[in-house]
């Protein structure tokens, strides 16, 4: 049971979390939008730390998953196949292909591990770019490196997650919507990730990772262990994909490169890998540091010298690279680590 | 005489050149402490990961419990019955001892994806009784203060422990222990011993592989030697200790 303190914290998280969109649309909607890809990014660093955190293996093509989603989503709800399914009904059906994606990833590298696994997924998540770039002929699937446009915005009866409501006073803006849309899903993903974890199904997982004979010879089915991994995170990747494309509004082959799987990879394991909470950390300080640079090194170069001297963009990537590296050196671990992890790192240190 | 457990008949396992089995055959009865000596590089461990699944085998048939045993896959050698320890001990290091004895229940417990979601009534209780199996188990091998503490922690002696208890949460019929008492001091050969003599009250069928020649002779029923991958003797612990064939193979031809 909770204590009253633990609830009286919980709530005041829960007021901050629903009075957050407000604060930030004070500050410009584009500060919205930025947190919805930043929940978006939290939900794909759970999914992958389903694979990489719990099962131990390393996926360098997780993007792919999360580019099924999208177009599954594009292609289900836009004009260019003039089909116009409810969301609801597509998120289901994104999961679904992007969990087949997975088996189909997981099912011939069953026996690869560590880095010849994290080469071969690397090749499936290129191949997958590759083909969404490349099926617009000699039947027009995807439309190539052209992109699907005008993407179905979500829509629950009346309520337009694309137009602005005004609701006793308060301005509800799409983006805002979302952001209250995204936070259930995220609610759930948190959920399930916990209860998952405690499972006979985690063990398993962590089993697998810690020694993978050994869980073998403890009567672990191994194979369909390691494809459940591959398929729950790929869910995962499909229904943040399949949100991706509507709050985008479009998608692309562009969206869904290498850079992209290595940044939530990094998400993961800056956070701590295993750690549900550290993984959130993680994906939440990887995506909004880099935009607060975006909004403070171009003005406070231009109040400075009184010229842009390095472009913030330039220096993301450093900040990106410096990041890690500290983290490297001192929290292997990662920010938040595993418990079982942590204890471990301390026991080495002492 | 007591029922016939486990039967292998004409194992053959070949490394390359190396013929590491040949024509093994032996059989385990029911309720006895069953041992495999032999010098090293006989084939004692190579048997033992045939038996276990983890090798494939070149020939040869393992008639388990009255049924034929598919050695294709461990996971499905733990479902039948057998359980196994390492040699080199294989613990989830990074999981606590507890959590290393509940992962042993997988074999023996269903809920999946779904049940673990909604943590359904069915789940709760499952999850309950994989928890207090563990415990159970943990205080049977004389742990049960460590179950908090990673498996990596626990002193050498107790990750031996710890592994039989996780092998044991597998409900094994049989429980076969790869050279337990290696890197042990006498008293905790001593206890491990006591452990073993206890499995068998309880009427575990137990292997044993060991180095230790005097705890073997002591504690088992019967024993097998291999020597160059070949079964040269198999009986009651007198009868091998005074078999010419296991003194030459263990002191050289002029010894015997």
């Amino acid at each position: 049971m909770k204590t009253s303190r633990e609830r009286i914290g919980l709530a005041l998280v829960a007021i901050a979390l629903i009075a957050l969109p407000f604060v930030l649309a004070a500050a410009g909607t584009a500060w919205v939008r930025i947190t919805n890809f930043a929940v978006l990014f939290v939900l794909l660093s759970l999914g992958l730390n389903i694979v990489v955190g719990f099962a131990g293996l390393l996926d360098l093509g997780y993007v792919a998953f999360f580019a099924v989603g999208a177009y599954v989503y594009a292609l289900l709800a836009s004009p260019h196949f003039g089909l116009h399914l409810p969301f609801w009904l597509i998120l289901p059906i994104g999961a679904t292909v992007a969990c087949i994606a997975g088996v189909m990833l997981g099912a011939p590298t069953l026996r690869l591990r560590g880095d010849y696994l994290a080469i071969v997924t690397l090749g499936f998540g290129e191949i997958v770019r590759i083909f969404m770039n490349n099926l617009s002929a000699p039947i027009n699937l995807t439309n190539g490196p052209k992109g699907i446009n005008r993407i179905d915005p979500f829509q629950i009866g009346a309520l337009n997650f694309s137009a602005s409501d005004t609701i006793g006073g308060l301005v509800f803006s799409g983006p805002i919507k979302y952001y209250y849309f995204l936070l259930l899903v995220l609610l759930a993903v948190i959920v399930i990730n916990r209860r998952l974890q405690d499972s006979r199904i985690g063990r398993a997982w962590v089993a697998i990772r810690e020694d993978e004979i050994a869980a073998k010879a403890s009567g672990i089915n191994t194979r369909n262990i390691k494809l459940l991994a591959f398929a729950m995170g790929a869910s995962f990747g499909g229904v943040a994909g399949g949100m991706f494309a509507a709050i985008q509004g479009f998608v692309s082959p562009e969206s869904f490169v290498l850079n992209e799987s290595i940044m939530v990879l990094a998400m993961v394991v800056l956070g701590g890998m295993g750690n549900i909470w550290g993984v959130i950390a993680g994906a939440l300080l990887l995506s909004f540091v880099p935009e607060l640079l975006r909004y403070t090194v171009e003005p406070a170069q231009r109040a400075l010298f009184g010229k842009l001297l390095v472009d913030p963009e330039v220096l993301r990537m450093l900040v990106f690279g410096l990041a890690l590296v500290l983290t490297m050196r001192f929290r292997p671990a990662g920010l938040w680590p595993e418990t079982r992890h942590r204890r471990e790192m301390d026991e080495n240190r002492a | 005489m007591p029922e016939v457990l486990l039967e292998a008949s004409n194992i053959g396992k070949r490394f390359g050149g190396v013929q590491a089995l040949k024509d093994v055959s032996l059989t385990i009865r029911s309720g006895e402490i069953y041992g495999l000596i032999g010098p090293n590089g006989a084939g004692k461990t190579t048997l033992f990961n045939v038996f276990t699944g983890l090798y494939p085998r070149d020939s040869g048939e393992v008639h388990f419990a009255s049924a034929p045993l598919n050695l294709a896959s461990p996971h499905e050698v733990a479902a039948a019955g057998i359980a196994r320890t390492f040699q080199n001990i294989r613990l989830f290091g990074n999981m606590t001892a507890l959590e290393n004895v509940m992962v042993g229940r997988h074999v023996r417990t269903r809920a999946g994806v779904l049940g673990a979601i909604l943590r359904t009534r069915a789940e709760r209780a499952e999850e309950a009784g994989i928890r207090r199996r563990a415990e159970e188990l943990l205080h049977y091998v004389g742990i049960a203060g460590h179950a908090g503490d990673l498996a990596r922690q626990l002193s050498y002696g107790d990750q031996r422990r710890l592994e039989i208890a996780r092998a044991l949460a597998t409900d094994p019929k049989l429980l076969a222990l790869d050279e337990p008492a290696a890197g042990m001091n006498a008293t905790e050969t001593a206890a491990l011993r006591r452990l073993i003599e206890g499995l068998r009250q309880d009427g575990l069928t137990v292997l044993l592989i060991e180095h230790d020649v005097k705890l073997v002779l002591g504690l088992c029923d019967r024993v097998a030697v291999l020597d160059y991958g070949e079964k040269i003797a198999e009986d009651v612990p007198e009868v091998v200790r005074a078999d010419p064939k296991v003194i030459e193979a263990y002191l050289g031809k002029s010894a015997a």
